[in-house]
């Protein structure tokens, strides 16, 4: 399955990228080779096979739910771009 | 004095011991090669104020007589590791300056055994490569080359093969995603050790495909990886993922006894269109490990030519996920937008290098409604037969032998235009990503125009120890000790 132009907006929609006129063409011929690639895939039968999402067979751990960590507002906050007091700041979301 | 830049790990420890020369001495020694190294644009951030200072704490430890595993042992680190109140950014604009407020735990880990910290090395962008091309600071150049000719390191860590085969820190911090610690080693004539997924804390680590992702060393021998090793695994609470086992001592694990190890020959690495000289290094490899005393068997690992498929949807779906965060909010470089869903947009679009848009939007692709299935979901199930192939095989060996790459190191620039071509690279390495095991690429001999190439052994999850073991039987038959000449230094 090849990725049209249509395709490549949709997708950098989603992945939130800008994307311009001019690079959308070159964006659906190098994202259609890949796919083309990936596509051997489907020369396999999988079926009843579990996908395998980790190499460790661990569960995930838990622990006590308590406060572990935290208390230092001005370094979370030391390497945003725009801060407003202890807050990062956006541009206006709400009217 | 000798160049104390020649040195490797275990000699430098051992010289430091006998107080031959200082830790300042040593890492001034390395300071100042780094200096003059521009040529090779290894390193992207120099901090040789900080690496004195931690050198003459170490000279204060041994002269009290508490030197700790790698005590004023002068090392590079990957810009992939987050240090706290260094510069980190993946080698990618969209970090901009930012500057951890905390330390990873691999590095960490290697402080508080001693390691002196030279600075941070260059990779592709958030190890995205296989030729250390795509960094925001520019390619790293191999300091071997052919002629006239400048070739890549390999990548993605190739500010560390580079570095530790210029000798510009004695051994290097590297991650591994698909073949990024064992490819640059190879085409460098380093060793490069991945270990088993788990096994080393991805905590501080900047993200790329967090179930592939492994930190592990790049040193001058098997011995110094094994140093490496026993300073860089732990078991992190902060990591979900890390594996909680004790850490043996890897160096002890070097008995030089392979005798009646059964070493598996994988019939499907023959792969159209190696260069013979690639094929005849394995049979070499084949014969070195035979008279040292190891049982070879053919084994089939028959979903290989699956590998690097199933991983170019798995690795830039985790990716479309974990760079995420890189939204201009928090951190990094933002740009103005007319609203907020703008500015995450032209953020990310001027932050991104072309590589990691690809992968991004390939991944994102994979998971969108309506394909997730076709495609993320088939390569999991992939995944699990590739995992079940070194399951089957290991019923007959106790370790892989196999090349570590299809070529020697290439020209810069070659492959920059096809993505596809430089996804080959990986062809050997990524099996052992998927499946989560410890792989190592050992220098074993050069081609016919005089660069190096690499055997990969691959071991069981958790087996660094036999691993290792073996590695360095096959280092000691190989006597490769080949160094690039000196063209660089200004």
């Amino acid at each position: 399955m090849s990725v049209d132009e249509k395709m490549v907006r949709r997708i950098a929609n989603l992945a939130r990228i800008g994307v311009t006129d001019d690079e959308v063409p070159a964006l659906a011929k190098e994202l259609s080779a890949i796919i083309g690639f990936v596509e051997q895939l489907s020369e396999l039968d999988t079926d009843g096979v579990k996908p395998l999402t980790s190499a460790v067979d661990a569960k995930i751990r838990g622990r006590e739910d308590v406060v572990t960590d935290g208390g230092y507002a001005e370094d979370v906050l030391a390497n945003a771009p725009e801060k407003d007091d202890a807050y990062f700041a956006v541009p206006k979301v709400v009217e | 004095m000798t160049d104390l830049t020649q040195l490797n790990l275990a000699d430098a420890r051992d010289g430091l011991a006998k107080k031959e020369f200082s830790a300042v001495e040593l890492t001034q020694a390395h300071i100042d090669r780094v200096a003059a190294s521009a040529a090779l644009n290894a390193y992207v951030l120099e901090t040789p104020e900080k690496a004195l200072d931690m050198a003459a704490a170490s000279d204060a430890k041994i002269a009290a007589g508490e030197a700790r595993p790698l005590e004023g042992l002068p090392i590079g680190v990957k810009d992939l590791f987050c240090t706290k109140d260094v510069r980190t950014t993946a080698c990618s604009n969209i970090l901009g300056d930012f500057t951890p407020p905390y330390e990873s735990t691999v590095t960490q880990n290697l402080w508080a055994d001693g390691a002196v910290m030279l600075g941070k090395l260059n990779n592709d962008e958030f190890a995205m490569g296989s030729s250390n091309e795509t960094s925001r600071f520019g390619p790293v150049v191999n300091p071997w080359k052919t002629g006239d000719t400048q070739l890549v390191p390999g990548g993605s860590s190739g500010g560390s093969s580079a570095a530790v085969a210029a000798r510009l820190g004695i051994a290097a911090t590297a991650t591994d995603t698909g073949g990024s610690i064992r490819q640059p080693a190879a085409f460098t004539g380093t060793v490069g050790l991945k270990p088993t997924y788990g096994r080393c804390s991805r905590w501080g680590i900047v993200a790329f495909a967090s179930s592939l992702d492994q930190a592990g060393p790049i040193t001058h021998t098997v011995r110094d990886a094994a140093m490496m090793l026993n300073s860089m695994a732990s078991f992190d609470k902060r990591d979900t993922t890390s594996v909680e086992r004790d850490v043996p001592d890897y160096e002890a694990a070097l008995t030089g006894n392979i005798k009646g190890l059964r070493v598996g020959i994988p019939q499907e690495y023959r792969v159209d269109n190696m260069p013979a000289e690639i094929e005849k290094l394995w049979q070499q490899g084949i014969e070195w490990l035979k008279a040292a005393g190891a049982e070879i068997v053919d084994v089939s690992l028959p979903h290989t030519k699956y590998a690097l498929p199933a991983y170019y949807i798995i690795a830039p779906a985790e990716a479309s996920s974990n760079l995420a965060r890189y939204d201009g909010v928090r951190y990094g470089a933002r740009q103005q937008g007319v609203d907020i869903d703008d500015m995450y947009a032209q953020t990310r679009a001027a932050g991104f290098g072309d590589e990691v848009k690809r992968r991004v939007m390939i991944g994102t692709y994979a998971l969108s409604a309506g394909y997730y299935d076709a495609y993320y979901v088939k390569a999991l199930q992939v995944r699990r037969l590739i995992a079940e192939d070194f399951t089957k095989a290991y019923e007959k060996c106790d370790v892989l032998l196999t090349p570590t790459t299809p070529s020697a190191a290439f020209e810069l620039g070659k492959n920059v235009e096809d993505p596809l071509e430089m996804y080959l690279n990986d062809v050997f390495t990524v099996t052992v990503n998927l499946a989560g095991l410890p792989g190592i690429s050992v220098p074993a001999g050069l081609d016919a125009s005089g660069l190096p190439l690499g055997l990969q052994l691959i071991g069981k999850a958790f087996g660094e120890e036999e691993l290792l073991r073996t590695a360095a039987v096959l280092e000691e038959a190989t006597g490769f000790d080949a160094q690039p000449q000196d063209w660089w230094s200004a």
